[in-house]
């Protein structure tokens, strides 16, 4: 009975979406559907969770098709953990663009409906097609709230980023699209289960699944093909930037974790090919930043370098490995979006992230300055935040694993990556650090300064920076989570029996 | 064979327009390349049985898979919309921006920003 819900979970927003569709310029119900529904998206992930923490899997055929010709949904561990994270940081990022401004577009509610609903969609689909599908319907709005600004205050540049954008993720999309033709061509089927360790016993299948991983890493950002989410994330509006941090890249991290464990079984010999090119991410992600100049390009640089960090838990392919990158993944989301509103909720005050621009502006922050500063150095990995747990788990998977030189790049890309997070700290809130008194010439900009920045533009930044240290302290509770799912992948046995019973 | 070979012309002329630097053109690539596409997933049902998936008696044979050609109606439909959307973005922004784009031989300043945008 509770398997036949789960399609529910996509459902909802879609059909919210196409009510606060008729949304008119006031539309103060919109918004209310809009957070209804997100809070109870979150709250059904909570509940798949915890149905899911024991290694159950719970799986769905739509429309009471046979098995294998029905479009499969399935919840384990580690989709039902990508849920609920997925489905927080979209609830703390939307209420971060409602006080931001962006928020009041009357289209936004639709949007981040549709966006939600592709994002779940593609995390608990188990049909290849299908994962086109969804990823499509997760970046079609996208497009849209790419542009999305107040009325007047539409940019140029979000236009330039947009094409960016579309024409890459466009480009991708076929070739996945290309991929999934190629499974379907040589396997004759593109549900996953089906698919179970098909590319473990033929090459064909392999080099087919192989073009719908190449597909995901480019959506990924992985490097070499990083160089359009450094530049078309910092295009758009900061709260959107801060809402696609935590989804459109972690739903492609996910369907690699997801493929490589299914249809290769997590097959040895084409590892070493993860390993080479995931440390590459991470050393030119973080080497990429250090050229940058404002606050969202250094971050969104550093987001592709933490990509490698969390890819390079399925290079690895152990049980630790495996728990690793999922701890890693989950921490990344929050600790990126705390960042990124962060960066948002100065860039709304002051208009602009120009490290530049921001010096001796911003004066004192000490709520934005504490918040910053918390995910930052999680994101370096110190302790006690999330993101000391998370590298030194990678980094002991790692040095298992027998991957020394992997384990050692790591260590380089948190120093680097703490240098880089100083770079924006010195600049933007340590005003007496970097040198005393405020230019006199500046007097005009000053004046605005006196106030601090409002308490709904901090609080989503804080919200986030507190779970990230919760889960440092706490970290054992979710890393427990992480090892459930970390089997689930190893051994997929109960994925593809409750999708094929 | 016919099919590799449309296949393949379709994928070199998308190649060749995509490496161009006007945007109507990108465009136009990745139409050819969607239509490559498309077909590569029909010919992945086989091409050698065509007769219609309808009715009560089919034999396996002889009747299309219709799995492959639902595919490519759904793929169709989503690279039509985001082709659409493209030609909006392309007329959209700056014009001053276009001024250094519609021209193939120039590369003035203006030109220079978008350039990699475009890829």
């Amino acid at each position: 009975m509770t398997d036949a819900l789960l399609p529910l979970i996509v459902a909802v927003p879609l059909l919210a979406a196409g009510v606060a569709a008729f949304a008119q310029r006031r539309h103060r119900w919109a918004v209310a559907l809009l957070l209804v529904t997100l809070t109870a998206n979150v709250v059904a992930a909570g509940v798949l969770v915890a149905a899911t923490s024991g290694g159950g899997v719970i799986a769905h055929g739509i429309g009471g098709w046979p098995n294998g010709i029905a479009i499969p949904f399935v919840a384990d561990a580690f989709s039902a953990l990508m849920l609920t994270v997925a489905g927080l940081l979209t609830l703390v990022c939307v209420i971060f663009a409602l006080v931001a401004g962006t928020g009041s577009n009357r289209l936004f509610a639709a949007l981040v409906l549709v966006l939600t609903a592709g994002v779940n969609g593609a995390l608990l689909t188990a049909d290849l097609f299908n994962l086109f599908v969804f990823v499509e319907v997760m970046l079609l709005p996208s497009y849209g709230l790419l542009v999305l600004s107040r009325r007047g205050r539409g940019t140029d540049e979000a236009v330039t980023g947009s094409r960016l954008y579309v024409t890459f993720n466009l480009f991708v999309s076929t070739v996945l699209l290309a991929g999934v033709a190629l499974v379907y061509g040589v396997a004759g089927t593109v549900n996953l289960a089906e698919l179970a360790g098909a590319a473990k016993r033929s090459p064909l299948v392999a080099a087919a699944l192989g073009v719908c991983l190449f597909a995901f890493a480019m959506k990924a950002a992985v490097v070499p093909v990083h160089g359009w989410l450094a530049r078309a994330y910092p295009s758009t509006s900061p709260a959107v930037t801060a809402l696609f941090s935590g989804l459109h890249t972690k739903v492609a991290i996910y369907a690699i974790y997801r493929i490589y464990a299914v249809g290769f079984e997590g097959d040895q010999r084409y590892l070493w090919i993860g390993v080479a090119v995931f440390s590459a991410t991470m050393l030119i992600g973080v080497l990429g930043a250090v050229g940058e100049d404002r606050m969202r390009s250094i971050l969104a640089f550093h987001m592709v370098s933490q990509i490698g960090y969390i890819l390079l838990g399925v290079a690895l392919f152990t049980p630790l490995g495996l728990a690793a990158g999922i701890f890693y993944l989950l921490h990344h989301m929050i600790v990126k979006a705390s960042l990124f509103l962060s960066a948002g909720a100065i860039e709304t005050r002051f208009g602009t992230d120009r490290l530049e621009d921001l010096r001796d502006r911003v004066g004192r922050e000490p709520v934005l300055m504490v918040a910053f500063g918390v995910a930052a150095l999680s994101l370096a990995g110190i302790p006690p935040f999330s993101g000391f747990f998370a590298k030194l788990m990678l980094l002991v998977a790692a040095v298992e694993a027998g991957q020394v030189a992997a384990a050692v790049i790591a260590v380089v890309v948190s120093l680097i990556t703490l240098l880089s997070m100083l770079k924006i700290y010195n600049a933007v809130f340590a005003r007496t650090v970097t040198g005393g008194d405020l230019p006199s010439g500046t007097a005009g900009a000053t004046v605005r300064v006196r106030q601090r920045t409002r308490a709904g533009l901090a609080a989503p930044a804080v919200t986030l920076a507190a779970v990230t240290l919760g889960l440092g302290l706490g970290a054992q509770g979710l890393f427990g989570l992480a090892e459930v799912a970390a089997a689930g992948l190893l051994d997929t046995t109960a994925y593809v029996g409750a999708v094929l019973p | 064979m016919i099919l590799a070979l449309t296949i393949g012309v379709l994928v070199a002329g998308a190649v060749y327009l995509l490496l161009q630097q006007d945007r109507l053109r990108v465009i136009l690539g990745f139409v050819l390349l969607s239509h490559a596409v498309n077909l590569l997933l029909f010919s992945a049902g086989g091409i050698d049985s065509r007769e219609e998936p309808l009715g009560g008696s089919l034999d396996p044979a002889t009747t299309a898979d219709p799995l492959p050609q639902a595919f490519v109606l759904t793929a169709i439909v989503i690279a039509f919309a985001i082709t659409i959307y493209l030609l909006v973005l392309a007329v959209t922004g700056n014009p001053a921006e276009d001024d250094g784009l519609s021209d193939l031989d120039e590369t003035g300043p203006t030109a220079v920003p978008s350039r990699g945008a475009r890829r």
